[in-house]
């Protein structure tokens, strides 16, 4: 199956040359021996693993962290949940992204936002981490 | 004299596959039970665990629509993309871990575990980094041979809350035990016809099977059976297959969304067709030489009349270029076409595929222009980037009123950036 419908991320990724020149005819270039890899976001952000997922944010709960809505966040699969991650997860089945706190005995979802107010994990809801996020991409709108 | 240690396979089938893609992104889905239609929405071709008991493999959709609803049953149309993405992901999980693996179907592939100490530890690690990974529950089967592992596998997902969907039938009392309570029918690779002739020889469990002379079913059926037989007697018949060659011929076919009577619409339908497999084409790199065009009516109604016809066209020279096979393909359609009926489905099929170098340039023959081939790059890297039919022949249309029904189609979650699941941050 391929992934060649994903837009903008393609298959490859976009690859940035760190530099471009032209073979010269005559003296060979001093740099050709110091070329590098090119940079791809998509290893940077490890989109091509297959445990991490592209998912839309949507709400502005994790604004302190620099969380927006619209922004597309990277979701780790394989990372183990801990206390102070940022996750995806799901409470009663609703997917939702908070800083998950672990306070003594309680598991807490946290908010970056005082307009939210920290929400508990009370006998009888259900939790699952879905999975952890790494990074979120924000367009400027350019 | 040291003998050479048996083999060890394993069989990693995703459970429920189809319906298990939907629940990942649908976790408000993990109670209620789900079915999978056919393209056109027209029968169900897969069910959740928890549906198995109400709806039967096949059944037409508009025949069974309100009992699925009174039964609280919720249906999907096929999401390809989906289900071939985490298929993706699931089979890249299972080749970073193992060093051999055959990828056999899309929810199912085979694996190599000779040589692992503890093959059933294996096999649970399996299983669960899938599951955490992916989201998808897995059933591992281990055994000596291949069609072993495959009832292991089976008897795993049967007895799933004893087993925990793993089992190692490398002991001879376990696999003893599941051959003796199997019946033939269950075994890989026995279909329908063979059950009744082997029922009718007494055989009538797996057990019967193992225990039967592997020289007198070849002689009375196949070497298949023959090797079934000795698979399920602990022999290895059967290795993990090589990876599949470039495919040899490449087809696009499918049914219309409604009948069609005229050709301006069935011309549309083929220059789409024509799209897809000259990517599938261009992506195994390959050239072809031969178009063979068919369309046919429905054949199962009694009341319409039936017509199917092909042709073949020969090109000027190999190509991937999908101006010049477009242009073939629609000639060709007009040979074929007759007015006067309610054509169903349409078909493209690529011939005659070469590999570059396999065809030697001939001084006098034509090649295809070296900006031919530019123009087609650039058309995979757009629609690579910007999604497939972004760039497409005039030909083409965009929405198709004669496309597929897929009516209840879920998102393309992994592979569209314009519908990623959405998470909410309220």
């Amino acid at each position: 199956m391929s992934f060649t419908s994903l837009g903008p991320i393609a298959e490859d990724g976009v690859r940035l040359p760190l530099c471009s020149f032209k073979v010269p005819a005559g003296f060979p270039s001093p740099a050709a021996d110091h070329i590098e890899k090119e940079i791809s976001l998509d290893e940077l952000l490890g989109i091509r693993a297959p445990h991490v997922y592209l998912v839309r944010i949507d709400g502005d709960s994790m604004q302190g962290v620099g969380i927006y809505s619209g922004d597309l966040a990277v979701v780790d699969r394989a990372i183990e949940p801990g206390h102070g991650h940022v996750v995806v997860a799901l409470l009663n089945n609703d997917p939702i992204c908070k800083r998950l706190c672990l306070r003594g005995k309680s598991v807490v979802l946290q908010s970056e936002n005082p307009r939210y107010p920290d929400r508990y994990v009370l006998e009888g809801d259900e939790l699952t981490v879905w999975g952890v996020i790494t990074y979120t991409v924000r367009s400027h709108g350019h | 004299m040291a003998t050479k240690p048996a083999p060890v396979f394993a069989l990693i089938d995703c459970n429920s596959f189809y319906a298990s893609c939907e629940r990942v992104f649908r976790p408000d889905l993990a109670k209620v039970p789900i079915v999978v239609l056919s393209n056109n929405d027209g029968c169900v071709i897969a069910r959740s665990y928890d549906a198995k008991p109400h709806v039967k493999m096949g059944e037409p959709y508009f025949q069974i629509k309100d009992r699925l609803e009174q039964l609280g049953i919720v249906a999907f149309s096929s999401n390809y993309a989906l289900y071939g993405d985490m298929s993706e992901r699931v089979m890249s999980l299972i080749e970073a871990m193992l060093p051999a693996v055959e990828v056999y179907s899309i929810d199912e592939s085979f694996a190599d575990l000779s040589g692992i100490l503890d093959a059933t530890a294996m096999g649970r690690q399996l299983r669960s980094r899938i599951l955490q990974c992916t989201g998808i529950p897995v059933g591992v089967g281990i055994a000596h041979t291949k069609t072993l592992a495959k009832l292991a596998n089976h008897t795993a997902k049967r007895l799933q809350a004893h087993t925990g969907g793993v089992v190692n039938l490398c002991g001879d009392h376990e696999r003893d035990w599941v051959l003796r309570n199997t019946a033939v029918s269950e075994v890989w690779g026995v279909g329908r016809r063979m059950t009744v002739h082997l029922e009718g020889m007494g055989i009538r469990t797996a057990m019967d099977l193992a225990k039967a002379d592997p020289w007198s079913l070849r002689k009375k059926f196949s070497v298949v059976i023959e090797k079934t037989a000795r698979e399920l007697n602990g022999t290895s018949c059967l290795g993990l297959d090589e990876p599949d060659p470039p495919k040899q011929e490449i087809c696009c076919s499918r049914m219309f969304g409604k009948r069609l009577t005229e050709l301006a619409p069935i011309k549309e339908a083929v220059a789409t067709y024509m799209m897809r497999a000259s990517e599938k084409l261009r992506a195994q790199k390959s050239y072809c030489k031969k178009v063979r065009v068919s369309i046919r009516t429905g054949m199962f109604n009694p009341d319409e009349v039936k017509y199917a016809k092909g042709v073949v066209v020969t090109l000027p020279y190999p190509t991937d270029d999908v101006r010049l096979l477009t242009k073939a393909a629609v000639d060709a359609l007009e040979h074929v076409f007759q007015p006067g009926f309610r054509y169903s489905k349409a078909e493209v099929m690529l011939l005659d595929l070469r590999q570059p170098g396999e065809f030697s340039d001939d001084l006098f023959a034509v090649n295809q222009p070296a900006e031919a081939s530019r123009v087609m790059a650039v058309l995979d890297a757009i629609n690579g980037r910007w999604g497939r039919g972004t760039l497409r022949a005039a030909s083409v249309p965009g929405k198709p009123d004669w496309g597929m029904r897929r009516d209840m189609m879920s998102q393309s979650y992994t592979t569209r950036v314009d519908q990623l699941w959405q998470v909410s941050c309220k």
